[in-house]
């Protein structure tokens, strides 16, 4: 169990939030020239890694809004909290 | 090897169980072999069983981080059963169900495969509909399977809350579901695996692909260099991780799934009860502590635990459903990593490396299909070309989009 930290709202229990998977997957503007790979690429293939994990989550049960998270899968320590439109930090590998 | 019979019992209880042979070697790895398998679990080992004893391949070596089975396959709550809703999906789980008929005799290893039953609730108008469906399908496809009234399933389990939060409408009942000891799987495999030359090589971590001109030739490890002319990846949870080393990804992502189980008591539950609204199912180990399932947590994870407000979710439906259980105590929790696929069915592929393929995806469920899949990979790599019943498990589904979609049939229930 996590305490997460909204960037809008703070410190909150884990419970309150839901997690949308790996973030800064942009669709593809392309779409007429993607051949089956890359759309399958774009909707289903992860990186899935074991290691410092970008992704998504919602604050459902607070403001409801969408923020992105920086985590280690190997240890689910937390590492950032940051907007959507935020670049994630430069120096995540170190801390990890 | 020496049988396991009740003669070779007799024998050494004479000298005090003292001189009972290893079950496995424990050699050195050799330079080269002609098929690797990376991930001792059930299906990496059954998969090496099949290579030796089925397809006349022995020089093959099974390659395992930690010690076999410590991973889903030692860490699951080992309930089998084959009614799932799709042709493809009949056609492999119903091959492993067939398998596990036979299992203890051919292994000359009890798996202590126990068709106890297995009970499939529906709470809802919306869960009826669902396993009629499904019932009537996986009857199609000549899996057996039994509608049951509420009456009947009061009749089954007679102490279970039929009405209140969760109430009961109906059932789909599977008779020869149950359940199967999960090290005895992998030992059983093991042994005669190893019986028939395959080499068991556990503390070996693969952390590499030697790959030439698109073709795999071996794999580095902790213990160096070692050769293969095919490489079988089955290491579960850990798929992305190797598919990484090779160059390429998966359509995967890795949760951790958790299960308790309570202090031993008097036999209470005869059968598995499971139901796909609510994140909770239960069975009775023969040791008599009951066995607990709970659903997956939301988020990605190598962590091996699971998160508390899951263990809360499941056994405040525990309690709601067994008003006689709210005074258990729980003696141990546990997680596991599993690798989840969007349409809930596994991975049995080539990849996009030549000699290299994957065998992964089983997620929440795959220690049911332990023989089938171990069958048809083998068949695979043995031939250079997939197994029939494997073909449409490809990889390659998440591209042309012939998704083999169980989500309804193992969402929640494994
Ligand atoms: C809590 C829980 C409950 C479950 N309940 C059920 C159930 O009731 N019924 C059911 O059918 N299924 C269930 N499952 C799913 C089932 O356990 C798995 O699908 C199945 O056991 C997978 O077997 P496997 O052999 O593929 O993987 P594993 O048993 O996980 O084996 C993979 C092996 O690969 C090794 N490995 C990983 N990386 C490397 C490396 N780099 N080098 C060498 N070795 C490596 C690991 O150490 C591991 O031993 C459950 C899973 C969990 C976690
Ligand atoms: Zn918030």
């Amino acid at each position: 169990m996590f305490l997460i930290s909204c960037p809008w709202c703070g410190e909150r229990d884990q419970t309150e939030f839901h997690c949308h998977g790996e973030a800064h997957i942009a669709r593809p503007e392309n779409s007429l020239e993607m051949d089956d790979a890359a759309w399958g690429d774009y909707v289903f293939f992860r990186k899935n890694v074991k290691g410092v994990h970008l992704e998504r989550w919602t604050h459902d049960h607070g403001c409801g809004r969408w923020f992105n998270a920086a985590r280690n899968t190997a240890t689910d320590e937390f590492l950032a909290f940051y907007k959507p439109g935020e670049a994630p930090p430069a120096d995540l590998e170190r801390v990890s | 090897m020496s049988r396991y019979s009740v003669f070779s019992l007799v024998r050494n209880a004479f000298s005090y169980h003292q001189n009972w042979q290893r079950a496995w070697r424990s050699p050195d790895p050799k330079r080269e072999y002609d098929v690797v398998i990376v991930g001792g679990g059930g299906h990496g080992l059954a998969t090496a069983y099949y290579l030796a004893t089925e397809c006349g391949i022995t020089n093959v070596a099974v390659i395992e981080k930690g010690w076999l089975g410590g991973g889903n396959t030692g860490r699951n709550t080992t309930i089998v059963r084959s009614n799932y809703l799709w042709d493809e999906s009949a056609a492999l789980y119903g091959h492993a169900m067939q398998l596990w008929q036979g299992l203890s005799q051919a292994l000359n290893y009890n798996v202590m495969y126990s068709p106890r039953g297995l009970l499939h609730l529906a709470h809802s108008v919306h869960d009826m509909q669902e396993i009629q469906r499904r019932g009537n399908a996986i009857y199609l496809n000549g899996i057996d399977s039994e509608f049951l009234s509420p009456e009947q399933v009061r009749e089954m389990v007679p102490f279970m809350s039929m009405e209140g939060r969760y109430p009961v409408l109906g059932a789909l009942l599977q008779k020869r579901g149950g359940t199967a000891r999960h090290d005895a799987v992998a030992w059983g495999y093991a042994r005669a695996a190893d019986a028939a030359g395959v080499d068991i090589i556990q503390n070996c971590e693969v952390t590499g692909f030697d790959i030439q001109d698109g073709t795999v030739t071996g794999v580095q490890t902790s213990r160096g260099r070692i050769g293969a002319k095919t490489v079988g990846v089955v290491t579960a949870g850990h798929s992305s991780v190797m598919a990484e080393m090779a160059g390429f990804r998966m359509p995967l992502e890795s949760f951790p799934l958790q299960a308790l189980v309570s202090e031993p008591v008097k036999p209470v539950v005869d059968c598995v009860i499971m139901s796909n609204g609510v994140h909770a199912y239960i069975s009775q180990s023969d040791k008599g502590e009951l066995v607990i399932g709970a659903s997956s947590d939301a988020y990605n994870s190598y962590t091996q635990r699971g998160s508390y407000d899951i263990i809360e979710d499941t056994l405040q439906a525990i309690c709601e459903m067994y008003p006689l259980f709210t005074r258990m105590r729980m003696l141990r929790q546990w997680g596991g990593i599993v690798d989840v696929t969007v349409d809930r069915s596994p991975i049995i592929s080539k990849t996009p490396v030549r000699n290299l393929y994957f065998n992964c995806g089983w997620g929440t469920g795959g220690f049911k299909c332990t023989p089938g899949s171990g069958h048809v990979f083998a068949h695979s790599l043995a031939n250079g070309d997939m197994h029939a019943i494997a073909a449409p498990f490809s990889m390659d589904r998440f591209n042309s989009g012939a998704l083999v979609d169980e989500g309804a049939a193992s969402a929640v229930a494994h």
